[in-house]
């Protein structure tokens, strides 16, 4: 009976919404031994807690190889139980795609194996993740508990890399942010493609560069078009068997970066750039318009700068 | 008139008469439409014992919710009071209060430019007719803050003073925004309030014809944000447009606008 009551006890002061801060991580199937977990396609949140992102594993002969790790503690910690669900092998190595909140503030649950990204990667994760993880607990409160940075020390560069018996083909770009890692499966043809790629939601563009972005799709692309792809996981939104998540993130960056330049041409003030509506083919796209106004803030002083010639 | 916000004083009882029923109706003396603490404090700093009118042709646009507390963008237009000769901009709750200065001369009474924001506020214009009368408008701008308290991002570069006070700017002769001008200056902005950053600001700028003929002149304060950028009206067609200035070390610009 006593244990009864504390079970009641417990559920009575659990916060409504946040279920006892369970993110319900279920691995979904991509491919033979690959899963991903896909979050909403939502802006961070005390009700998602943050669990707008994918984060992927591959399951190889020697362990478990984890692509991304989520925007929390709590949330690598349930990552690594739902895991543990699909495979008895442990986790051995930890990839960060790239330095975005969301796809790093997991490490601590995996502080244990090798943490491993590109080296401008780790620099922006140790220059800028306190202050990442800060936001973070703004937006999505106690979800937040007990997070704490963990910087990769692991270098990668492009190219072949063999980890847990498993044959990775790392592909180093930037545009998304300054460092971008793609990472390609060669056994199943499932392309992880990090934050390049959204599929169905918006972009972000904090640390945008749109045109080196706009370089990094088309090799995307060109990489689905090899006989054994077979499907991408964007780093948010859902997965694909084609590409047309990447077709999608193009048409919007590349949308956005004409508007802006059309917007300076024209002598819009950047009130009246925010004031604008999105086009209809945008018009349904998830956060579409709030991560338009971000971009505005984002891009329109570099198109201002490109508009107003230099005055003697 | 039975909308209207009593009491009002004669005097702006005879400017409602004159106004849309819409705008006349929420025209007020009193009782601050956006209900901050700080009103009383900011009539008294700003305004003195003169008389003051919450009135909607003040319009002072900026995002409600603003991404980049570094660089808000306000936009304040009076062009639609005529006789505007002063327009002071001031945010209740930044740590530097007042924010800039216009006085339209020939120009219209309209400014846009961005701004550092320390915390949520509400971010106000108060534009003086030559009555003395003050019509005050203004908006809340929502922000997770510290614009002030953060480092100019220009001087990460070894070589910022290199084109400090540069001027780029183009007038638009045709298209919607026929008769605007757009004038960006290379300028850190420091506030003061970043441990061992002296404030180091614009103070004076002003737009004149090629005949000295002034159209306006601007006094702008720490919370301008970095390289500030301003949208005017300067009330001059086909006409080069001069614009000089200065910041609070004496470092001095001048450059030419052509039509």
């Amino acid at each position: 009976m006593k244990r009864l009551l504390a079970v009641f006890l417990i559920l009575a002061v659990a916060p409504a919404g946040a279920a006892g801060y369970d993110y319900a991580l279920q691995a979904q199937a991509v491919a033979p031994d690959v899963y991903a977990f896909i979050g909403r396609t939502e802006d961070f949140d005390t009700v998602n807690g943050g669990n707008i992102v994918n984060t992927a594993f591959i399951v190889g002969p020697a362990g478990v190889v984890v692509i991304d790790t989520g925007p929390s503690l709590r949330y690598g910690r349930q990552m690594r139980q739902a895991i543990a669900a699909v495979t008895p092998l442990p986790p051995v190595f930890a990839i960060n795609t790239h330095h975005h909140p969301d796809h790093f503030l997991g490490n601590q649950a995996f502080a244990d194996l090798p943490l491993a990204a590109l080296p401008a990667t780790a620099q922006g994760i140790a220059a800028d993740g306190n202050a990442f993880a800060e936001n973070l607990f703004r937006l999505s409160g106690d979800w937040m508990r007990g997070t704490e940075v963990v910087v990769p020390t692991r270098s990668l560069g492009a190219g072949p890399l063999e980890v847990a018996g498993r044959r990775l083909r790392l592909i180093a770009l930037h545009g998304h942010t300054g460092a971008d890692l793609a990472v390609y499966d060669e056994k199943s043809g499932v392309l992880f493609a990090g934050d390049l790629v959204f599929n169905g939601r918006a972009p972000t563009t904090p640390h945008a560069d749109v045109a080196h972005w706009l370089q990094a799709l088309d090799q995307l692309e060109a990489l689905t078009r090899e006989p054994g792809f077979v499907a991408l996981v964007p780093g948010h939104g859902a997965v694909a068997r084609d590409a047309a998540p990447i077709r999608q993130t193009r048409a919007w960056l590349t949308w956005l970066q004409s508007a802006m330049r059309e917007a300076a041409a024209a002598g819009l003030d950047m009130n009246e750039v925010l004031a604008r509506p999105l086009p209809a083919e945008f018009a349904g796209m998830a956060q579409g318009s709030s991560e338009y106004r971000r971009s505005v803030g984002h891009l329109f002083p570099a198109a201002e700068i490109e508009a107003l010639p230099h005055a003697h | 008139m039975a909308q209207i916000n009593y009491p009002l004083s004669v005097a702006a009882l005879a400017l409602a008469a004159l106004m849309s029923p819409a705008d006349a109706a929420a025209l007020s003396e009193q009782g601050d439409p956006l209900a901050s603490a700080r009103w009383e404090d900011m009539r008294r700093s700003f305004l003195a014992d003169a008389p003051v009118l919450f009135d909607p042709r003040i319009k002072v646009i900026a995002p409600s919710t603003a991404e980049n507390p570094m660089q808000v963008p306000v936009t304040v237009d009076a062009s639609g009071l005529p006789g505007v000769v002063e327009v002071v901009v001031f945010a209740d709750f930044n740590p530097i209060v007042e924010v800039l200065r216009f006085y339209p001369e020939s120009a219209a009474a309209l400014l846009g430019f961005r701004v550092k924001l320390q915390q949520s506020t509400p971010v106000r214009a108060a534009a003086r007719t030559a009555d003395g009368v003050w019509h005050v408008g203004g908006t809340w701008v929502n922000t997770v803050g510290g614009g002030c308290t953060a480092p100019a991002a220009g001087k990460a570069a070894p070589d910022w003073q290199a084109s400090l006070n540069q001027v780029s700017g183009r007038q638009w002769s045709e298209g919607p925004n026929a008769s605007r001008l757009r004038l960006r200056i290379v300028h850190p902005m420091d506030t003061g309030l970043v441990a061992g950053t002296p404030a180091f600001h614009l103070e004076e700028i002003e737009f004149r014809d090629e005949a000295g003929r002034r159209l306006m002149r601007l006094r702008t304060f720490e919370p301008v944000a970095e390289n500030p950028v301003f949208t005017l009206q300067p009330g001059v067609a086909g006409q080069t447009v001069i614009s000089a200035g200065r910041d609070n070390n004496g470092n001095r610009f001048e450059a030419r606008i052509a039509p």
